[in-house]
């Protein structure tokens, strides 16, 4: 087995090129390769959502997904959301209502919401409870995160 | 500003992802730092075998021998160990016994599996009934960590003569904190002029914990060590006292190698070895008259404390404090222990003991109700504390304290009387769900127990930048709760001053006094306390001095500041806390004002029993509290719904599976918290009474969710199901099916 393997990908719309070790997940070559480090790590076995991204289109927990199947992928994370200086809708609305507290699962649960919003622009209750139950948040007890999703839906959804 | 729902002032870096947390620090260079465990609960440590097929001459290692200082954790009672050495003894299955660290994790991870230690067994303590057994001691003479009674009249000649006595006993078991970011530290350790200046970085709610803690471990004297508290990803307790440990254990590393050490738990490991809130078995008797007043009280409270003493005196404190809840009574005991079991050290988890011995309390009074005959709102209704009234402590209520309001209030939030007369009729029929109703009403003492803060005397202070700005000084952290927003409102309205005029200094202790540790509910009214002194005090100096002048614009303010600061050089004001007059408390006979003031508050919740499968559905909550002026509403619910879901968790679901004292289920697959899925919308409704020792009048608000639903919800299980032995939480589907079948088989 080759010490390291050679990737290219694209993240938040910038290609990139790396060379990692073989076991590397695609949560490490975007934390250490890359030092996008807003994507956290909570659990490591795809249980809290705190390392959710969006893996060409498709909501993913990166800690489970091995660095070769990225290979000329597309990768969007939290760092890709905003416009400059301009918050997405839900992260204006994450921000305004509170969604956030630690902060520690906002990353992911704001890529599961964008998705879900992409999806379902104007979700109810309990699609947001179903579009949100890969990510844990132990701050919160969701409420305010449902409060930041149906403004961010009110809003005009996850375009910008 | 107070009463605003002002915006997070870091969240604008939370939902863009630049919050820098401590695994997200760039450190060039830096080695992966592990940690070697015993494994087996009780033995002596006779070697440590490095197994073959690894370079280690490429590793740092650091065992107990290495240890420049004490190797004694600085704590409420120094008796931990940072590491144990050969031919010491081994107290729990995760004691440290070896640090390592490397470049390359993934070397450092093949290596920790390589170490081989050589214990001789000794038999172990795992549960209360057998540390208090005695057959084997393992802590002092007696296995007590801390032992507490409180008295207030005599119970002993009520029990003969009372219409009724009822009995009880009750046990809640050990919680996670589970906050997201799993505990991590950085520590960079280098000479400068000659001595050691000793730096970490970490996920820590109590800086100068830490830096006591360091300072202790090297020898060190305060200029020479440093901590400074990152972005935390949740603690709830969880990261009050551990940092101290693996703050140490990082900068041990860090000292030997003489370069940058991550130490980054993973999650099982996080899971294993840290805190955990305190296992409980709680005995009640209660004496109350033909007429259901309540007459006479003894309470025997007992909490798992695991090896070592940690914080378990505290969390016995306030547990034992609280252990006769809301309810006015003339004659109470109450005998409150922390016994040592061979169990990794129990800690702080929001709440703090009163969790423990309230639901054991608000349990106890629907029983009561059921054998007295008399409906549960009617008997608490007749029990309240109310002013002028006397604790169990002998503390006199000295506010206007009317919790039968509070309870009315949930109980028409959640259509109690309505819901129990539908569900009497629907729950006789053929189908799975069962519903019932149930409520709690209860309080939490805000601030440190006793004379806590007298002991501490904490300092904030507030300083003027040069752009005019002020910022606010304080060691309080930052773990969610809104710490920098508060304070900075708090701020803001001293001063006069829009909020965004307003900062929170980086919490790093070469810069922010010491505000004492961010626990027990005190950080908004004890520290924002302090720091309207330290405001106020800050504006006269620029008056008085002639910088500024009455009235003011914000401009103006602002320009005042930058003048003040370009002519001084820098302009701090500090305040501090002092004991309020009217306030006093004995230590040794656990009498007086045990908290300054409480928060209080009735939660009611509807529960859907599947009796197919004995899952339960909480369908509707209702939290009404009474916290004093609410300083930030929308920060404020927050708070509340996140410590109900804490709560029901830890009544439902939430359940640490021990085995040979060590927790088997360590992992997010097995041990489960809420998911959005699991909960409702919750009511949160706050009545406001503003209290003169708070700033603004605000009280504690942190931990008061975490006391009230557990209760309730198996109160309301009851009201669904009838008498079962619903006496423990959680009472999760397997145990809820057998308290079912005990009833089913007699």
């Amino acid at each position: 087995m080759a010490d390291r393997i050679d990737l290219t990908l694209k993240v938040n719309g910038a290609d990139h090129r790396v060379s990692v070790p073989p076991f590397a997940r695609l949560l490490d070559v975007l934390r250490e390769d890359l030092r996008l480090t807003g994507t956290k790590e909570g659990c490591g076995e795809g249980e809290c959502g705190a390392c959710t991204v969006l893996l060409n289109g498709r909501v993913v927990n990166s800690c489970l997904v091995p660095a070769v199947q990225v290979q000329g992928a597309e990768v969007v994370t939290i760092e890709g959301l905003a416009d400059g200086e301009n918050l997405s809708s839900l992260q204006a609305a994450f921000l305004t209502h509170n969604g956030a507290q630690c902060g520690f699962c906002t990353p992911g649960m704001l890529l599961s919401a964008t998705d879900l919003i992409n999806r379902c622009p104007n979700p109810s209750d309990d699609q947001i409870r179903d579009g949100l139950s890969g990510n844990l948040c132990r701050c919160t007890g969701y409420a305010k995160i449902l409060d930041s999703v149906h403004a961010a839906a009110a809003d005009g959804g996850a375009a910008r | 500003m107070i009463g605003a729902s002002s915006i997070r002032k870091e969240g604008r870096a939370k939902v863009l992802g630049t919050a820098i947390y401590t695994d997200d620090k760039f450190m060039p260079g830096a080695l992966h730092g592990l940690t070697v465990r015993s494994e087996v609960p009780r033995g002596i440590l006779r070697a440590i075998h490095f197994g073959e097929g690894i370079p280690w001459d490429e590793f740092t290692l650091v065992t107990a021998a290495d240890i420049p200082g004490t190797n004694l954790v600085a704590s409420v009672v120094d008796d931990q160990p940072f590491l144990i050495g050969i031919g010491e003894e081994i107290t729990h299955s995760q004691q440290a016994v070896l640090l390592l660290a490397h470049a390359d994790r993934h070397l450092a991870e093949k290596a920790r599996r390589a170490v081989r230690l050589e214990i001789e067994e000794l038999p172990a303590v795992l549960d209360i009934q057998s540390s208090l057994d005695l057959q084997t001691v393992i802590y002092g003479d007696n296995n007590l960590l801390k032992e507490i009674h409180i008295a207030k009249g005599d119970p002993d000649p009520v029990w003969a003569q009372a219409a009724h006595v009822v009995e009880g006993e009750y046990r809640t078991g050990a919680q996670e904190q589970m906050y997201i970011e799993p505990n991590a530290m950085l520590s960079v350790v280098e000479p400068r002029d000659g001595a050691l200046q000793v730096t970490v970085w970490g996920s820590l709610q109590c800086p100068y914990y830490v830096h006591g803690a360091l300072r202790q471990l090297f020898g060190l004297s305060e200029k020479q060590v440093r901590v400074v508290a990152m972005e935390m990803g949740g603690a709830f307790g969880g990261k009050e006292d551990y940092p101290s440990v693996n703050g140490g254990h990082a900068a041990l590393l860090a000292w030997k190698s003489g370069r940058p050490v991550r130490l980054i738990y993973d999650r099982e490991e996080d899971l294993a070895c840290t805190t955990k809130r305190h296992p409980s078995r709680t005995r009640l008797r209660t004496a109350f008259d033909a007429e259901g007043t309540l007459l006479a009280l003894e309470a025997d409270f007992i909490l798992d404390g695991g090896a070592y003493a940690t914080l378990s005196p505290v969390v016995l404190s306030r547990g034992a404090v609280h252990a006769a809840s809301v309810y006015r009574c003339p004659h109470v005991r109450i005998h409150a222990r922390a016994v040592a079991t061979n169990t990794p050290p129990p800690g702080a988890f929001r709440g703090f003991g009163a969790p423990q011995s309230l639901f054991a309390m608000e349990r106890h009074m629907d029983i009561c109700a059921r054998k007295l005959g008399l409906d549960a709102v009617e008997l608490r209704r007749k029990n309240f504390l109310r002013m002028g009234d006397t604790m169990a402590t002998g503390q006199v209520i000295r506010e206007d304290l009317d919790l039968a309001s509070i309870m009315d209030r949930a109980l028409a939030a959640i259509g109690y009387r309505d819901k129990r007369a539908a569900f009497a009729i629907t729950n006789q029929e053929d189908g799975p769900i069962k519903r019932g109703v149930g409520f709690s009403v209860f309080m939490h003492g805000c601030g440190f127990t006793g004379n806590g803060e007298s002991h501490v005397a904490s300092v904030a202070g507030v300083e003027g930048l040069a752009d005019g700005t002020v910022a606010v000084l304080a060691a309080s952290t930052e773990m969610g709760q809104g710490k920098n927003t508060v304070f900075a409102q708090i701020v803001a309205e001293t001063l006069q001053v829009p909020v965004e005029q307003v900062e929170t200094a980086e919490v790093d202790t070469d810069r922010v006094p010491n505000s004492g540790p961010t626990v027990a509910s005190r950080s908004t009214m004890m520290v924002g306390r302090i720091l309207e002194d330290a405001a106020s005090g800050f504006k006269q100096a620029l008056v008085q001095q002639g910088f500024l002048a009455e009235p003011y614009t914000p401009e103006s303010f602002r320009a005042a500041v930058a003048k003040a600061v370009a002519t001084l050089g820098s302009l701090r004001c500090y305040g501090q806390y002092h004991r309020p007059p009217n306030i006093s408390w004995n230590d040794v006979t656990y009498q007086g004002d045990a908290y300054p003031t409480y928060s209080w508050a009735c939660y009611a919740a509807e529960v859907a029993v599947d009796l197919d499968t004995f899952e339960v559905k909480v369908a509707d909550f209702a939290a009404v509290q009474e916290v004093g002026r609410v300083v930030n509403p929308t920060l404020a619910a927050g708070q509340i719904e996140g410590g109900v879901a804490q709560g029901i968790g830890w009544g439902l679901w939430e359940e640490v599976t021990m085995q040979r004292g060590r927790m088997v289920n360590n992992q997010m697959t097995n041990y489960i918290i809420p998911t959005a899925m699991d909960l409702p919308r919750m009511q949160v409704i706050f009545l406001e009474n503003a209290h003169v020792g708070g700033p603004g009048g605000a009280k504690g608000i942190g931990e008061l969710p975490m006391d009230g639903p557990a209760p309730a919800v198996v109160n309301a299980l009851e009201n669904a199901l009838g008498a079962l032995r619903l006496d423990e939480v959680p009472m999760t589907p397997d145990r809820l099916l057998d308290r079912c079948e005990e009833v089913s088989h007699g």
